[in-house]
């Protein structure tokens, strides 16, 4: 036992097996991805950066329930509505303040118009911190800029909703 | 006027040996993060340049254009002059390296000892930059630095006994005609893999690479040092271990003969087959950085006196009296 220990040490044995085992990873293909200009594949539920989403003719969807706002566990949200001339009720502000965010995504499931969404974005850090209080204008852009990705990801969750 | 094209001839030879040396370090440091990446299945740098090999050029660039910090309660002057030893010494020790038989900068009697002086005196670099420093983290890097490339160094020295034993010179020329029939790594091959593992220790790779232990120690010696005077510590380290590499080829490699003297071979000039050398040793290096873990204090001190040096001495006189028994001692 100490005889086949001492020529274990002697002769390296496990440096020199670790070494094969070295050699052979190197060549190997790697486990990581060269992120800035590959990705990885990002489940239909990801909940990143938030939009407002439209109907195809272009009108907001959003109807000013605040059904988000009242569930909204960080309260990042901020809503006022007020009647449109045509009557139906709008929103004149709707604030998320993403610093507060936690992305848990309750105001995604409370909406019931599937107005306010977490798209796949993930990427919008910024500089400052006003960048990250959006406004309106801001979410109903990420809706038009990201709509047709927005859509799938919905359509494609719709069965287990 | 004379004098003046002395310098100058000397300078621009001076030149020639230390830019691609220069550039070879810093290529050095992509090869080493890229191996130990791919053994790790990581890409590495890859996004500078082809194949991110301008990588240390972009880390250079950065720590120009940092702030070089220096302790309030440091030693100013030996804190400064630190990093410029470490590099000095790094750089001036290429000077004896033969490149082929007639590219030597200073092809001196005592090209070995003048080698061997100057890794030695490596260690005052790390040394001065961990006392000067001033702080307790630095410090007792620099102790353990000192005690562990001080110990490595006596292995060291003795397996050069090895070696001039069979040369008969310390020309570092002349050591490599004399393996013209056989390389030293074949009949002293348990030397060159002690002085392989006394050569990462001497550098301070891992897994001796307890003076800069990120573990214990933040960075070692280097932990109040930013900017330009870190990368030039940097610089020293990697220069160093291209210095070893060298060292490794020239005293068991062969260094510029080719591997086979045969006539595609021969051809190839010996300052390639010396890179190819450098090159070979130092993957290795990578690769063990790669695979194994750190050593602990007393385990290091504990391999370097009591079973390198006892060994490396047996060998000494079993080379010695075999040479001396079948007559083959050199004689100049």
């Amino acid at each position: 036992m100490r005889l086949s220990r001492f020529l274990k040490t002697i002769l390296m044995v496990d440096f020199i097996s670790g070494l094969i085992i070295a050699i052979k990873e190197l060549f190997k293909s790697k486990k990581t991805i060269n992120y800035p200009f590959e990705k990885g594949k990002i489940s239909p539920r990801f909940r990143g950066e938030h939009a407002l989403r439209r109907y195809p003719n272009g009108e907001e969807r959003c109807i000013a329930c605040k059904l988000c706002e009242a569930v909204c566990p960080a309260q990042a949200i901020t809503i006022e509505s007020a009647e449109r001339e045509d009557g139906s009720r709008k929103t004149t502000r709707y604030d998320i303040d993403m610093m507060k965010c936690i992305y848990c995504g309750l105001c995604e499931e409370s909406c019931p118009v599937d107005a306010i969404v977490q798209g796949p974005n993930f990427e919008f850090s910024t500089e400052t911190r006003e960048e990250l209080y959006y406004t309106k204008e801001k979410l109903l852009d990420n809706g038009d800029r990201w709509e047709n990705i927005l859509a799938a990801n919905i359509r494609a969750d719709n069965p287990y909703r | 006027m004379e004098y003046m094209n002395i310098i100058f001839g000397e300078v621009y030879k001076i030149l020639f040996l230390i830019i691609p040396v220069l550039v070879s370090v810093a290529m050095i440091v992509w090869l080493d993060r890229r191996v130990w990446a791919f053994v790790q299945k990581r890409q590495g740098p890859n996004v500078v340049g082809p194949f991110g090999l301008l990588q240390s050029l972009a880390d250079a660039l950065k720590y120009i254009f940092k702030e070089i910090i220096i302790p309030s309660s440091s030693n100013k002057i030996i804190f400064i002059l630190a990093p410029i030893v470490t590099m000095t010494l790094a750089l001036i020790a290429w000077a004896v390296i033969p490149f082929s038989e007639t590219h030597v900068l200073a092809n001196i009697n005592v090209g070995i000892l003048y080698l061997f002086a100057v890794s030695s005196l490596g260690v005052y670099g790390i040394i001065m930059g961990g006392w000067a420093s001033n702080s307790k983290y630095p410090f007792l890097g620099a102790i353990r630095s000192a005690a562990q490339m001080v110990s490595y160094e006596v292995s060291i020295g003795i397996i050069i006994i090895n070696v001039l034993l069979c040369v008969g010179s310390l020309n570092l020329n002349d050591i490599v005609i004399a393996q013209q029939n056989i390389w030293f790594v074949i009949p002293l091959f348990p030397m060159f893999v002690i002085f392989f593992i006394s050569a990462l220790a001497e550098t301070n790779r891992p897994p001796f690479d307890l003076p800069e232990a990120e573990a214990e120690l933040v960075a070692g010696y280097q932990t109040e040092y930013s900017g330009m005077m870190y990368a030039m510590f940097w610089l020293g380290e990697y220069a160093n271990i291209l210095l070893m590499c060298a060292m490794g080829s020239v005293l068991f490699l062969g260094g510029w003969l080719s591997p086979i003297d045969l006539y595609p071979f021969n051809l190839i000039p010996g300052a390639i087959w010396l890179i190819f050398k450098i090159l070979f040793l130092f993957i290795l290096f990578a690769l063990t950085k790669a695979i194994v873990p750190r050593y602990r204090y007393d385990q290091l001190m504990r391999l370097g006196w009591k079973i390198f040096l006892p060994l490396s001495l047996t060998w000494v006189v079993l080379t010695a009296s075999y040479l001396f028994y079948f007559n083959l001692l050199p004689v100049n």
